[in-house]
């Protein structure tokens, strides 16, 4: 039985990673989950200096998901490189795809360019559609012609295959995958969160300070599903599938809509081994339907 | 160690209005110490986010856990429900919790802020002053807090019992002087007592609250403000889930 998936060159053990900024480094899930049973580590969004992030309350809860704007707290790439690429030493056998965030080309290319000679970073996953975040961030995410531009700017100083993550919120994401292929992009990710709001009845008050936040969870899934689909049948790279991903039925449901791989992010947080009960989901699913290859099931649903 | 487990209501009582007394058979009472909490997940599907309540009371003996909590929403309603053989998803323990220390200490509880006192007064090796704030003469926990402390003074908002006013107002009434001062309850009452701590040069552990997604430190979803720069985060900021809940009252921004 194969279970592994190669991406831009990249082999991954299995298609299983989690979704960035729900899991850190690994560091503080590495209680609950073996890293080196997963395809890949997917880290939060480094950027080049130390960001704070947004003021608090950071996180709310709705229907079947949740809204977060924690803008992009990190610690810089720097600490990033220092602490948590040499905490991910440990698992080998765990690809680590770097998410970038910046708020203009040059910040993103300072952090590529950093990052170019690490050995342990595999791939570069590219946020151009982080909603959290005032200039830059969504900007880049909502313009094809930005989304084109940066993405060969990126690629042009990036040691490592490079992932353009989408935002959902565009009227039309095949434009936006497009737009990333055309770039040079050697494969694309999607959805990020789509921009929610929530208001306190009582208080009659936004509950979260940044007013906006992204939506992420199962309630998005449909959604994410739909726009893999769609990317998946205007663009010929790679595609890593996420959005609301929770168990491994909807793990096999984003394969079969044209993702390569998937990542899990909200679920890790109310089930902290989601990632490997998917995986092992997927493995009984492969023996049940003899599926000796989990390749053959990417995209065949047309 | 953390654990994620499902455990069982061994029983649950109503306090006072809205107050229950929740005690769980769980694993997690092997590692858990006063101060840290764990997260109590909804039964219902829909509501996926955590639910942070503090640990009240630690039997290791019985393998039991206990929580004291005020219903504030659905999650809280849903839990106030529950009856003795149920079953309730669980993660713990998490946050750092209470350093014990101190010849003499005063523990300081606020309303809600009340109950993770209790095991913490039970387990300080000195002296223990407990100094709690109430809305009015619903006194959850006071009778147990009287059984394990050596002193027990009582504020209430609306006058009805002890002090009229807040607990740093009987803390002043009162003259009480100790060599560390912990504390948990709401914001103002937490600044009050941090700047009684500073003015008598007593030291001061504070107990945070934020909203919270993973409860282990992994999305920055519930920071607080430090005064310096966090060695994890490089920025003024701490995780209230993993570097706290317990803070010296002085290294954040209260
Ligand atoms: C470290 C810590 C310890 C706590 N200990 C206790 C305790 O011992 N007893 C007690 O009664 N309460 C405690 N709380 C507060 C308790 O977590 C909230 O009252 C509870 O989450 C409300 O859930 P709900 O579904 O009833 O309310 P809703 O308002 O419906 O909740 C909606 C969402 O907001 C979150 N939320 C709402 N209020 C708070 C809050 N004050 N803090 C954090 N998240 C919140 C909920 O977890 C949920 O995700 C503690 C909070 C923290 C952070
Ligand atoms: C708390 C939180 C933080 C996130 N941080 C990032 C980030 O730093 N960079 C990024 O590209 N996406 C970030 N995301 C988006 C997720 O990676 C993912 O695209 C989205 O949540 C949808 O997947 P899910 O429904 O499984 O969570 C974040 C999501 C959450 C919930
Ligand atoms: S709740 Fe995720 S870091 Fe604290």
């Amino acid at each position: 039985m194969k279970t592994s998936v190669t991406i831009a060159g990249v082999e991954f053990q299995n298609p299983i990673m989690e979704a960035s900024g729900t899991f850190g480094s690994g560091m503080e899930y590495s209680e609950f989950v073996d890293l080196n049973k997963l395809g890949a580590v997917v880290t939060k969004g480094v950027a080049n200096v130390p960001w704070p992030g947004n003021p608090t309350p950071r996180i709310c809860e709705v229907s079947s998901g949740m809204l977060n704007a924690i803008g992009l707290q990190n610690p810089g790439v720097e600490v990033f490189c220092e602490r948590d690429l040499k905490f991910l030493e440990q698992f080998k056998k765990a690809k680590v795809v770097v998410n970038v965030c910046g708020h203009s080309a040059e910040e993103y290319i300072e952090v590529v360019e950093r990052l170019a000679n690490e050995p342990r970073v595999d791939m570069l996953e590219i946020n151009i559609s982080c909603p959290n975040v005032k200039e830059g961030g969504i900007a880049f995410g909502q313009d094809p012609k930005a989304v084109e531009a940066i993405t060969r700017q990126v690629k042009a100083h990036a040691k490592q295959p490079i992932v353009m993550k989408l935002s959902p919120n565009v009227t039309d994401i095949k434009v936006m995958a497009k737009a990333a292929e055309a770039g040079g992009a050697d494969a694309i990710s999607l959805i990020n969160t789509l921009t929610g709001m929530k208001i306190d009845v009582e208080r009659q008050n936004f509950v979260l300070a940044n007013k906006t936040g992204g939506m992420s969870g199962p309630a998005v899934h449909p959604i994410a599903v739909r726009m893999v689909y769609e990317c998946a049948n205007a663009v010929s790279v790679p595609i890593i599938g996420m959005g609301g991903i929770t168990t491994w039925q909807d793990a096999i449901e984003m394969m079969l809509a044209g993702a390569t791989a998937v990542s899990v992010g909200t679920a890790n947080f109310f089930n902290p081994t989601a990632t490997l009960d998917i995986l092992s989901g997927i493995e009984d699913y492969m023996v049940r339907k003899n599926i000796e290859d989990i390749n053959s099931i990417v995209g065949i649903v047309k | 160690m953390k654990i994620k487990e499902t455990a069982v209501v061994l029983w649950q009582e109503k306090l006072a209005e809205g107050i229950y007394s929740l005690t769980l058979e769980t694993s997690i009472v092997d590692y858990a110490i006063p101060g840290q909490f764990i997260s109590i997940f909804s039964n219902d599907g829909s509501k996926l986010l955590p639910r942070p309540i503090s640990i009240c009371e630690i039997n290791k003996e019985y393998g039991t856990l206990r929580v004291v909590y005020r219903v504030a929403g659905a999650g809280t309603e849903e839990f106030s429900k529950l009856k003795s053989g149920d079953k309730i998803e669980v993660m713990g323990p998490l946050g750092n919790g209470f350093p014990l220390e101190g010849k003499n200490a005063i523990v300081v509880g606020g309303g809600i802020g009340v109950p993770p006192m209790l095991e913490l007064a039970k387990q300080l090796k000195g002296n223990v002053t407990a100094v709690m704030g109430y809305r009015n003469d619903d006194l959850f926990l006071a009778e147990e807090f009287q059984k394990v402390v050596n002193h027990l003074y009582i504020a209430t908002d609306d006058g009805s019992v002890g002090v009229h006013g807040t607990v740093v107002d009987a803390m002043r009434e009162k003259d009480l002087v100790a060599d560390v001062i912990y504390a948990c309850g709401p914001k103002p009452m937490l600044r009050a007592v941090a700047d009684f701590a500073l003015e008598n040069q007593i030291k001061c552990y504070v107990s945070m609250e934020e909203r919270m997604a993973c409860g282990v430190g992994a999305c920055l979803g519930c920071v607080c403000q430090s005064k310096e720069v966090d060695d994890h985060s490089h920025v003024n900021n701490k995780r209230v889930c993993k570097d706290g809940p317990v803070f010296l009252s002085t290294e954040v921004v209260l």
